[in-house]
């Protein structure tokens, strides 16, 4: 087997007395999607803002393509621009035009001309079906157009792992399945992606592997039939129930 | 919108449109009568008090007011060029500060306190101290090369202290912009410095744009606080003619002055402020 493009191992990590996460395990293959799933509170964003390097951890490994990344000696600027992150919300930089948000990184980062950079751009957003707001500002968009315009984003600068924390939750159901669409093209394309989500039945449909949060451990994982079908823990079960009786699976 | 039936408003509109307008008309009277009646009350008591006639020549002497008008202006061109030149050595200075106060960079940490002592001691003293110490200090020090020229001491002093609280201001909207603004511009690979460059500043600068009008059109005010110092402003021209004649008409020239330049300053950045809440608001929104 190739080496994963991320690996964990013993990840743990506290806020204080808080203790968030521990005996995180996780491996990600190329091409494969993980979906996290778990109560508010159990650590999802955490481990997602861990593997971005954005907060320190305080045990375990993290390693992106065999290299580690939880070393302090590492360039943190160098692999943040290997992984892609989109946030529940506030991702769009409000004093920028959609295609200047976009464009940013790739001239800034990766140094590229502004009319490839552009260019680019157009590509994406006309693909993801967003061209016609790319001379907008973030407020003018809905919701929905702001996270795919986010998304749209982070793929620019070729990530080679996309992390997505609850990406439709601030939006109503129309809008969740214009995000989860593109989503789910990303996802045909063989980009590698970890994330969060309350979708359910999105998970199913795009996840190779679902892992349960319960109180910073992963309880349960395998594939979504085995996860969200036939959970075998009692926690996992609890959860899907009550999720089931919210309407969302 | 388009697709809608020619609408002409019911009987029942017309009524109340009617009603509405003489409802406008009563209180514009309202507001007329009122108006007449308490600005005459205060003239009358002005005007037939006893000591008016001697105030009206001392105070509002309108031929001398014309008299001193050129050299007062002269003056009021002092107050302007102070201010335009110093408001840009004080963004300069301030912007500088404001980072500095605000890096995390462990090599910048003696600047960072120097900083931070900086804007405690410029802020929190008086500015007419800070005006008097330059603008006398400077020159007991005879230090060869530099200027005993006042107006130049004096603009540091007032750059000095006003650095002070625009890096503050400019501070706060640093700290205003959310922090995930910053973790996605990390997130997408910018360096600290591209992300203060590119995503934080310029949102922090738009939102502190007002207060920093406010800033300016206080500096345009204390810059005549120099006169101490014996710089010619707006100011001291007019105290030079007052004390000259003992009519003090050429203050209340200079008073008038400023006004004209200031009201419609502070007006114009109160439309700024509120088309910007509404920007705001509307951005809230979505
Ligand atoms: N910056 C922080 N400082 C202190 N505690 C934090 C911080 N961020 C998260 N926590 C705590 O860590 C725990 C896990 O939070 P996290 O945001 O990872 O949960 P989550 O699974 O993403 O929940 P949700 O589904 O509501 O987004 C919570 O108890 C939270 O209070
Ligand atoms: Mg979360």
């Amino acid at each position: 087997m190739s080496t994963p493009v991320l690996e964990i191992v013993d990840l743990r990590k506290s806020f204080d007395q808080n203790l968030v996460l521990h005996d995180v395990n996780l491996v990600v293959p190329e091409h494969t999607a993980t979906v996290l799933i778990g109560a508010s509170g159990s650590g999802k964003s955490t481990l997602l803002r861990c593997i971005n390097l954005l907060e320190p951890i305080d045990d375990g490994l993290i390693l992106l393509d065999g290299q580690e990344i939880s070393d302090p000696a590492i360039d943190v600027d160098l692999i943040r621009r290997k992984l892609g992150i989109v946030f529940q919300s506030f991702n769009l930089f409000p004093h920028m035009t959609i295609r200047e948000n976009i464009t940013l990184a790739p001239i800034k980062v990766q140094r590229k001309s502004r009319d490839e950079a552009n260019e680019l751009a157009d590509e994406l957003l006309k693909r993801f079906d967003l061209l016609e707001k790319a001379d907008e500002y973030p407020d003018r968009l809905s919701g929905g157009q702001q996270q795919r315009a986010a998304i749209i984003r982070s793929i620019a600068v070729n990530p080679r792992l996309l992390l997505l924390d609850e990406v439709t939750s601030a939006l109503d159901p129309v809008l969740v399945n214009e995000v989860l669409s593109i989503v789910r093209d990303l996802k045909s394309d063989g980009m590698t992606m970890v994330l969060a989500t309350h979708e359910m039945g999105f998970a199913t449909q795009v996840a190779d592997q679902v892992c349960f949060l319960e109180s910073g451990l992963i309880l349960e994982r395998g594939t979504p039939e085995e996860v969200l079908r036939s959970p075998s823990h009692p926690k996992t079960k609890e959860f899907l129930k009550r999720v089931h009786e919210a309407g969302r699976l | 919108m388009s697709n809608t039936t020619p609408w002409s408003p019911s009987a029942r509109e017309r009524e109340r449109e009617i009603y509405r307008k003489n409802l406008q008309a009563r209180k514009r009277v309202i507001a007329l009568i009122s108006t007449v009646l308490v600005l005459g009350t205060f003239s009358a008591i002005l005007l037939t008090s006893p000591g008016w006639d001697s105030v009206k020549a001392t105070f509002f002497d309108l031929d001398y007011g014309k008299e001193v008008f050129p050299t007062v202006i002269r003056g009021l061109v002092v107050n302007i060029q102070l201010t335009l030149i110093g408001g840009v050595a004080i963004g300069i200075i301030a912007l500088a500060l404001a980072l500095l106060k605000t890096t995390k960079s462990p090599a910048l940490t003696p600047f960072r306190f120097i900083a931070t002592a900086y804007i405690d001691i410029f802020r929190g003293a008086p500015l007419i101290l800070i005006i008097l110490l330059v603008g006398f200090g400077v020159p007991a020090l005879r230090i060869q090369g530099l200027t005993n020229n006042v107006i130049v001491l004096g603009t540091i002093a007032v750059v000095l202290t006003y650095s002070a609280y625009v890096a503050e201001v400019i501070r706060s909207g640093i700290l205003s912009v959310h922090q995930s603004q910053r973790a996605a511009a990390r997130s997408l690979g910018l360096t600290s410095r591209q992300t203060m460059r590119y995503v934080v500043l310029p949102q922090a600068i738009r939102r502190v744009i007002p207060p920093l009008l406010n800033d300016f059109v206080s500096l345009l005010k204390d810059t005549g606080l120099v006169s101490i110092l014996g710089v010619t402003d707006a100011v001291r021209a007019a105290q030079i003619n007052a004390s000259r004649t003992f009519n003090y008409t050429p203050y209340v020239v200079a008073a008038i002055l400023f006004l004209l330049i200031t009201i419609p300053l502070t007006r114009f950045i109160d439309r700024q402020i509120r088309l910007g809440s509404e920007k705001q608001n509307s951005e809230g929104l979505a």
